[in-house]
């Protein structure tokens, strides 16, 4: 049974690009298109969810993740609530289970959630009240479907015909729930070509089997490549085993408009944000006329209210009324 | 108190014995295994025709929770349940809360088991104090109060320490239980490292936290010549070197869980945290392995690893979920399946849940000769039934096998002769 689709096949939650059609991604590129339009216009809004309470969870620090999850919602015409849970709630003796019973009893219709632990957002989406969606704002290293999406979006809007295209990972494959996102999307919308690069110690055991490439060299890697995305490389991973240095991670896979030079002409460089400068990419990099990255944080608002508006209504024509779950 | 078992086919692996026989019993032991025994006279007599009658079943690690997490199951509860599941002879991990590295622990956990009076409970002490790697434990004392093993449950990290124990135990005569598991790698890992950890962003423990840990280990038991019992053992590769030790003539037995034997990394699924297990569910060739293990007798005990717990401790993310699965009801048949899914032998299949343990601790149980206490199980081998958890008698429910149909049924447990459990007439 999956999760993440009603029995009309419509989406229900959104979990993870895991198990979704090609049709249902494909929906969501075209419904945030639609958006796109709404948040370039003067009033921003439409009234799609209006009357509906959004909360906003999360138990993981995010800024950029939760103002464009607010800003989306708010567009919807939504009530936001942002609720900040660090650990100190769960320390407390709080089960992830009790503080979701508190905030059903407070009458909202969605939840969106950020949490350390691979798995949250799915136990939480089986765990809520059938008329609550569930959808996933990052989850341990497991996914983060969001934003995945407004990288494909990105992606389509620059080199339409996935096809025949050649997209490299960059980075810590390791740890990164957005390049565990990627790969599934970019594979089930038939991406001609996925590569990852990193050193062995930042790739996954069998990570093949999600079928890519992987190479362990910056110029082999993105020889070529349309798409290059750059992932984030978190300062804590500098102090186990995993890296020797920042300096020798820039030198071997930081990139550079020289080693660029290899990737098609017209390639473009992504990346989930916030950069670290003289790690991940230099600056000339990331400020140059191939980045497209500050693109990828203005179409997160449409990519999340078309998901927010798909999913809230298959809700309100399957999940019974938000009234006779509520008393 | 004299019983006569009438007319069930009598497998007993200890003695080769496949034969439809009666089984006398006095006074809570097994007098004869015949056809007739002159001069007996029954006060008691079960009709067995049609059943199996095979030794109670000896379960190497069945935690019953008791003394410290009586919240979550206690040793009446879940000797009850071994009961009606056949087993009449658990060893309990000393990872009870106290600890049991103390005689006083050790004695209270079997004087609890004879009060509940449903089976035998063992007690494995601690290798150190406290569980902690540090000092060891009064091993010759724990001996004395009844433990029939020593173990560390989490694998030393001192491997020093480890050696010590190991040396010190084999002055006692004593067999060490190793977990085979090197904590560094593990790494706080919940997963196989694998396609699936992969997949679902789970922390992987690899497969060579197990076999750097059993090499090591080898080394040290060549050396110093203890009779050493891994315990749980989850990889292919971990089962062949085992073999190699055992073919060396190195004093080494193991042990598997029944739910490797049909579980796999790939049942994790979207996260069912009753498939939350350490060892964790490994690959398709890694239970294909462990199979050809028990067949080729280089494991010689299948094991329950029963860890009953309250239904919370399953409701949280994957890796946040206590590790473990109330397995008690499923030992048997999930050994039994064997049978039907490779064709094992019934005979040597039994083998690996009595006479196999009892042979790894030297104990005088799990066979039904003359002279033993009449621990025996009866068993319907065409009844069809399935698992439900309003049916576990276990107090946890945390299963993966709800739903799943078994073919063969437990109808009869009888421990020193008394009937302990009976089918739809509990007691």
């Amino acid at each position: 049974m999956n999760l993440q689709v009603d029995e009309n096949g419509r989406l229900r939650h959104f979990l993870s690009i895991d198990g979704l059609s090609r049709d249902i991604i494909t929906d969501i590129l075209d419904t945030a298109e639609s958006f796109a339009g709404v948040t370039a216009q003067s009033v921003k809004k439409v009234p799609l969810l209006r009357g509906k309470t959004i909360v906003n969870l999360f138990f993981e620090p995010s800024t950029r993740t939760r103002t464009t999850f607010e800003l989306a919602a708010k567009r919807l015409s939504a009530d936001v609530l942002n609720i900040n849970l660090n650990v100190s709630a769960t320390t407390k003796g709080e089960t992830l289970l009790d503080t979701l019973r508190n905030l059903e009893a407070m009458h909202s219709d969605m939840f969106v959630v950020r949490h350390a632990d691979s798995g949250a957002a799915h136990f939480i989406a089986r765990h809520a009240q059938p008329h609550i969606s569930v959808i996933n704002a990052g989850d341990g290293r497991h996914a983060h479907p969001t934003q995945a999406m407004l990288d494909m979006f990105t992606i389509r809007r620059h080199k339409p015909d996935f096809k025949n295209l050649s997209v490299v990972i960059v980075g810590d494959i390791l740890h990164s729930r957005v390049a565990r996102s990627q790969i599934i999307a970019l594979n089930t919308l038939g991406v001609g070509e996925i590569r990852v690069v990193a050193p062995r110690t930042l790739i996954p055991a069998s990570i093949d089997s999600l079928g890519v490439q992987v190479h362990h060299q910056l110029k082999s890697g993105i020889r070529d490549a349309d798409v290059i995305i750059m992932l984030r490389l978190q300062n804590e991973r500098m102090q186990g085993a995993l890296l020797p240095s920042e300096h020798e991670y820039f030198n071997l896979y930081g990139l550079t408009e020289e080693k660029l030079s290899v990737a098609k002409p017209d390639a473009i460089v992504m990346h989930p944000g916030p950069i670290n400068r003289g790690v991940e990419m230099d600056s000339q990099v990331a400020d140059g006329s191939r980045s497209v990255i500050l693109q990828q944080v203005s179409y997160g608002i449409a990519v999340r209210m078309a998901v927010m508006s798909m999913s809230m209504r298959s809700q309100q024509d399957t999940g019974g009324s938000t009234d006779a779950n509520q008393n | 108190m004299r019983t006569r078992i009438k007319g069930g086919r009598i497998i007993d692996p200890a003695n080769a014995l496949d034969d439809t026989l009666d089984i006398f019993i006095e006074d809570g032991k097994i007098v004869a295994v015949a056809k007739k025994h002159a001069g007996f006279k029954a006060d008691e007599e079960i009709d067995a025709s049609g059943l199996w009658v095979i030794p109670g079943l000896i379960d190497l690690a069945a935690r019953m929770r008791e003394p410290g997490e009586e919240h979550k199951a206690t040793i009446e509860s879940e000797t009850r349940a071994a009961a009606s599941a056949g087993i009449t002879t658990l060893c309990c991990p000393p990872d009870t809360s106290p600890v049991i590295d103390t005689p006083a622990v050790a004695e209270l956990v079997q004087k609890r088991a004879e009060q509940a009076g449903y089976a035998n409970v063992l007690p494995i002490g601690a290798l150190t104090q406290q569980l902690e790697g540090k000092q060891l434990s009064e091993m010759a004392s724990l001996k004395e109060a009844g433990c029939v093993a020593v173990h560390n449950v989490r694998a030393l990290d001192n491997i020093q320490v480890h050696r010590m124990a190991m040396e010190y135990a084999e002055t006692h005569n004593i067999t060490v239980f190793i977990t085979p598991e090197d904590n560094w790698l593990r790494n706080n890992g919940c997963a196989h490292e694998g396609r699936v950890s992969t997949r679902l962003g789970l922390a992987g423990i690899p497969e060579a936290a197990e076999t750097a840990a059993v090499a090591r280990d080898l080394a040290l038991i060549e050396q110093i010549g203890v009779k050493a019992h891994f315990c749980r053992v989850s990889t292919a590769r971990a089962v062949r070197m085992i073999a190699r030790a055992q073919f060396d003539g190195l004093p080494v037995t193991a042990d598997v869980c029944a739910h490797q034997l049909h579980l796999t990394e790939m049942d994790i699924s979207d996260f069912d945290s009753n498939c939350h297990v350490i060892p964790p569910l490994r690959t398709q060739r890694d239970r294909d392995g462990l199979r050809t293990g028990v067949n080729e007798n280089v494991i010689q005990a299948i094991c329950s690893d029963h860890q009953p717990h309250e239904a919370d401790a399953k409701l949280a993310p994957f890796c946040a979920t206590c590790s473990g699965i109330s397995a008690l009801e499923t030992l048997l048949p999930l050994s039994l399946r064997l049978i039907e899914e490779d064709g094992y032998p019934v005979m040597e299949t039994l083998r690996k849940v009595t006479s196999g343990p009892a042979s790894i601790l030297n104990l005088d149980a799990g066979t039904l000769s003359a002279g033993r206490d009449a621990d025996i199980c009866l068993f319907d081998p065409e009844s069809y039934w399935q698992l439900t958890a309003d049916k576990m008698m276990s107090s946890g429910h945390n299963t993966p096998f709800i739903n799943w149909e078994f073919k063969g049924q437990v109808m009869r447990t009888l421990l020193k002769g008394k009937t302990v459990f009976k089918r739809d007439d509990e007691i």
